[in-house]
Formats: C-alpha cells, structure tokens, sequence
C-alpha cells in the first residue's frame, strides 16, 4: 500500500490538474531531478567510479539527454499529432547548422540564444515541409519528409555558404559561453544541456495537455471527425509541425555544440532520423515519459551488446556487434509492436496500476 | 543533339532499375495495402545471396550450373525470407493501421540487413552473370560520333520488360492472379469468398522477394552488391509517389520519368547549383506530384471513408 492515493484529496481545481497528482510521484522526481542535477556531478567531484571518468558524461550522459529531446520533438509530431516523420535528422542538421551561422556571423550573440535561433530556423523549416501533410497523410507524407532528409543532406554538403566555405561540410562549434559562464568541462556541459532539457520537457508536457495538445490528438485519432467538431487541422497539424521541428533543431544545435563539437552533415544522416524515430516507437508513441525510456534503451543497446560477450569471456567481432546490433534493433521494433504498441512508457504505466494495490492481489 | 540524346537514353535506362526496384513496392502495397519499406533490404539480401551462391558453385561445375543452381538457392532464400515475414511480423499484425505496418517493415528492413551482413559478410560483392558490358555507339549515320549505349543497360531494359509483362499475364490470366487482385479490393470481402489471405500474402512476398532477386542481379552486375544498395532502393519510393501507389504501368512511367528527370537535372541545373542534385532530385519532384495530384499519375483516387 505504498504507493496508494489514499487521503490525497483535491480540494481546488489547480489540484486536480497538476501533473503529478500523487503524492508518492512528487517525491519521486523531486528525489530523481536533485539526483540529476546535484548526485551525479556531486559524485563526480568526488571521483567516486563509474562518475569519476568523462566517459560516462561524454558517450553516455549527455548523448542520452540530447536523443532524448530530439526524441521528444519528434514524438510530438509522431506521436501526438499522428503525422510520420522520416525527416528528424533533417531538421537536426537546420538546427545545427543555423545555430552555428548565427553564432559564427554575430559574434557577440550569446550561444545559448544561437542555439535557440536555430531551433526556430528548424521551426520554420518545419513548418515549410509541413505544409504538403495538409493535402495528404500516413505514407505518403513519409515520402515527402524524406524530400527533406536528402535535400538538406545536400544543401549543408554541396551549398558552401552555409558552412562557411569549409571543405566537406565539416564545422566547427564556438566556445560555450553561456551569459559570462564557460561550459568546458564534460560535467558542466552535461549540467548545460540537463538545464535546457528539463525546461524544454516541462514546456512540451504541459503543451500535450492544453487546448494546443488535444487538438493535436483530435486529429492524430481522426482528422475527419476533428474538423467537424471544430478544430481547423491546418493550424493543429502546422503547430505541430513547428514545436515539433524546434525542439528537435534545439537536440540539433545541442548534438552539434556540445556532444560533437565539430561536426558534418552526414552526422544528420537518415540513419540519425530513424534512430530517433525508433526510440519514440520503442519508448511509447504518444508519452513524454516514452523519450526518455526510448532514447536510453536505444543508447545503452550496442553500449550493452558492445561489453556483455567481452565480460562473459567470448569478444564479437566489430562487424558483429553492428550486424547484431541492427538485427536486434529490428526484432525489437517489430515486437514492440506486435506485443506493446504502447512501448516501455506503457509499461511503466502498467507496472504503477500493480504497485497501487500492492501487495494484494485486488 | 546527340549529346542530349545521349543523356536522355542513360536517363531512360537507369530508369528502368528504378522501376524494377519500384515494382516489388507496388505489388505488396496492392495486395496487403502495405509500404514495404524492407524492399531495398530484399534487394540487398537477395544480391548477397545469390553472389555468394555463385562464388560457392562456380568453382565446382561449370558456369550455366552453377548460374543456375545459384539461381535456385537465392529464390529458395527469398521464399523462406518471405514465409518468415508473413508468419512471424503480418499475421501478428493483422487489422493494424498502415502506419504501424509500415513501422514494422522498418524493423523488417533492420533485420534482413543485419542478417544478411552476418551471414554473408560485409565485403562488397561482384556479380557476374554473363551479361554483356561492353559500350557501343549506335545512330552512328545521324550524329556526329554517334551515341555511347551500355550494352548491360539494353540487357536490363530487356528484362525489365519481360519481367513487367510476365506479371501481367500472371495478374490478369491465372487463377492466383485473380485472388491476388480479389484482395487487392477488399480483404474481409475475398476472405469471405474463400481465398485463403495468408496464403496470397506468403505468395505476394515471394513475388516481390523474386523481383528484388532480378533488381539485385542486374544493379550488382552493374554496381556491385553493397549497402548502398539499400538506398538505392530508397529512391523507388518518389518513383513510386510519382506513379500512383497501385498501379503497375504507373511504376515502370514513373521509373523511366524519375530516371530521365534525374540526369537532366544533373546535366543542365547541376553545374549551376553545385552538382550531386541527383541525391534529391526525385523526392522533390514527388513532393510536387503529392502536392498537385495526391494519388499520383496513374494512382487510383482516394477516397476515404468514415
């Protein structure tokens, strides 16, 4: 009976519409954000093992964060408005790449707000690509996102403005130096993009649940019946469009500046996009939670097959690992979906509907 | 003048790969409504397949033998991919949306690469099936130094026309055939008549495990069997946008207008612009098509129902 929500009683309205209405689950996050923004550096100070290395900042940490958001633009569009995408690493590489020309072309412009402008470029690139899925929808528009994979795959590669004149494609970021403030160290970086992450999660859970996020789901569910009732579907579908491609330009400024550092279009490539497309398929259509769940798993899977065979005495070979690795992300996404469409957020859901009466049986 | 015809003829035959390609899609979209996103991984696995066979078998007997024996074990690969497909990922997935069906054929592609690559490993193969790849000037009398054809082009257009007819006779004239078009109008409806729907799925597949089989001999002859084939096959999809979803002729129109747009564009706009348009060139033109005429050229119009 630990994690019943008896004696919890609503009095006002602003109780009953709060996001995490059990008791239990405000002491939850509260215990996992202080662990994540104060525990984990903490640790690191310390040099306690595993956090006293920058590889678990570097390659696990802030990659993890990073997907996770990129994982949430696009689950916003996919997820929540029903409109697929096959185009995410595009408008990472808008994201990215905008973010560097205004921060490389405007000195004195503060990085955080570089990056920020980019997300709105992707926005507004978003928004461009989005207009076609208000003629058509489901495969087609899958096609129409992919126009948007290849042709900036292209532009950023072949149109030499936007990368500066730079060989290949291949940029560098400027030094992060946000408001006086120097993330240089692989802790401060990873505190950097937990900050911006946090905010951008709390915006978007709060967006699904105001009038913006029900329209979205009106006509994800059936677009016919949602305009009837009033929605107008060019405005759902195109906000959609636009919050969802700023959220994943911002995953792309942040891939850019602070995981890589310096970078080339292929780092966008369609493998990227239907990465990110696999953990919103995998961690939950249509759940904030979902990314997050989605993003580790997909992260920690060739981390997981990379350690495991060496630890239990039989190394694979590279090739294995990548051969294996794909095949298993396959089985995977086909039994997500044949067993939990819902994905891992769905059973998280299904694991607290057990803990509530635990440990009766009913 | 004959250096436009020049580019238009390499444009008309590097079309036709693009049809072959976008054939296996057609077919599994008309009779289970299904966007096989894995047909470039079949096409993939299935040049794998077959060159190893021939490397294995060419050693020991001699050549028609071993061409055909090796012929015989890439469509037996083909059939069993295509048994394990329906059994193991459609009939679980039976009466879903066609968006998670086409989720599915995404993890599909993952896994046939990724076995494919662990079976066959991942070094770039050759294939060589006789086919003629000598260069030859034809419409010599006309032009100035005449044109520059590829004889293995000629050989592919050949094919690919023997291939478009045979599966029209088979569509139109065989008793499968009739059952095949039966589901392609109504599941529930050809069900309820008797046509047993797993079995015309397992058929369906093996149909375009095969066309992937001929795509992948003729693209390996031409480029060898490698990963990019993969996204070869990826470009069939605005060949496909261009021509309509369901329609076979449209296909092979689209296939041919994609692959003439594309080295147009390549020839004429890409100096201007920087060269390489040819990555994206399809998938914007089928962005207008989609825009303009949403079931494309020869699609059937789309109604929805509520």
């Amino acid at each position: 009976m630990i994690y019943s929500d008896e004696g919890q009683l609503k009095t006002t309205y602003a109780a009953d519409m709060v996001i995490f209405p059990l008791a239990q689950d405000r002491t939850l996050f509260a215990i996992l954000m202080l662990l994540a923004f104060v525990g984990i550096p903490a640790l690191a100070l310390a040099g306690i093992p595993p956090f006293h290395a920058d590889y678990i900042f570097k390659a696990i940490l802030t990659p993890f964060l990073i997907l996770s958001l990129a994982a949430l633009g696009l689950n916003i569009l996919v997820g929540y408005c029903g409109q697929i995408s096959l185009g995410a690493g595009a408008f990472m590489a808008v994201g990215a790449y905008a973010a560097f020309n205004f921060a490389s072309r405007i000195p004195e412009l503060p990085v955080l707000i570089a990056i920020l402008l980019g997300g709105g470029v992707a926005a507004a690139v978003g928004v461009c690509f989005g207009v076609p899925s208000l003629r058509i929808k489901g495969l087609y528009l899958a096609v129409a996102t992919l126009a948007a994979q290849f042709f900036f795959d292209w532009l950023f590669l072949r149109v030499r403005w936007f990368t500066q004149d730079s060989p290949s494609g291949s940029v560098s970021a400027p030094k992060l130096n946000v408001f006086g403030w120097h993330a240089d160290s692989a802790v401060e970086r990873y505190l950097l993009v937990l900050s911006i992450i946090v905010v951008l999660a709390a915006l978007a859970k709060n967006l699904v649940r105001s009038d913006i996020g029900r329209q979205w789901m009106a006509v994800r569910d059936m677009d016919l019946a949602a305009e009837i009732i009033g929605i107008r579907p060019v405005r759902a579908k195109l906000t959609a469009f636009a919050v969802s491609s700023f959220i994943i330009g911002v995953a792309g400024a942040l891939w850019a500046f602070v995981n890589l550092g310096s970078w080339e279009p292929s780092t966008f490539s369609i493998d990227r996009s239907l990465q990110i497309l696999f953990m919103v398929i995998v961690g939950g259509l249509g759940s904030i939670l979902g990314c997050f769940l989605g993003a580790a798993f997909v992260l920690l899977l060739p981390i997981m097959l990379d350690i495991v065979p060496g630890a239990l005495g039989m190394p694979l070979s590279t090739d294995t690992v990548s051969n294996m690795t794909m095949f298993l992300f396959g089985a995977l996404i086909v039994f997500f979906l044949v067993v939990e469409p819902h994905g891992l957020a769905r059973l998280w859901v299904i694991l607290k509907e057990k803990l509530k009466i635990w440990p009766f049986p009913y | 003048m004959g250096f436009f015809l020049e580019v238009l003829i390499g444009g008309l035959l590097g079309g036709v790969l693009y049809a072959l390609v976008a054939l296996g899609f057609v077919l599994i979209f008309k009779a289970s409504g299904i966007l096989n996103f894995a047909q470039g991984a079949m096409v993939f696995a299935a040049g794998l397949g077959f060159a190893a066979a021939m490397e294995k078998t060419s050693a020991h007997m001699p050549f028609a033998l071993a061409l055909a024996t090796s012929l015989l074990l890439a469509t037996g690969m083909m059939l069993l991919t295509a048994w394990a497909i329906e059994r193991f990922v459609l009939r679980p997935l039976v009466n879903q949306n066609g968006l998670t069906l086409f989720m599915a054929t995404i993890g599909v592609a993952f896994m046939v690469e990724g076995l494919a690559q662990q079976i066959f490993g991942n070094n770039i193969r050759r294939i060589d099936v006789g086919l003629p790849k000598t260069s030859m000037f034809i419409l010599e009398s006309q032009f100035d130094g005449g044109i520059l054809v590829n004889a293995l082009d000629l050989w592919t257009a050949v094919i690919a026309a023997l291939l478009v007819v045979a599966l029209s006779l088979f569509f139109q004239n065989t008793r499968t055939g009739r059952a095949l078009r039966a589901v392609a109008d109504d599941h529930t409806a050809a069900q309820s008549v008797g046509i047993p729907l797993n079995w015309i799925w397992f058929i369906v597949w093996s149909i375009a495990g095969g066309v992937a089989l001929v795509a992948a001999i003729v693209w390996g002859s031409k480029i060898g069997v490698q990963f990019a084939l993969t996204f070869v096959a990826l470009k069939a999809l605005p060949v496909l946008i261009v021509g309509g979803l369901t329609s076979i002729p449209g296909a092979i129109v689209a296939g041919l207008l994609v692959g003439m747009g594309e080295k147009f564009a390549e020839v004429y706009l890409g100096p201007s612009l920087g060269g390489g348009i040819e990555q994206w060139f399809a998938y914007v033109l089928a962005l207008f098509v989609l825009l303009v005429r949403p079931q494309g050229l020869f699609g059937e119009r789309i109604i929805e129902r509520i």
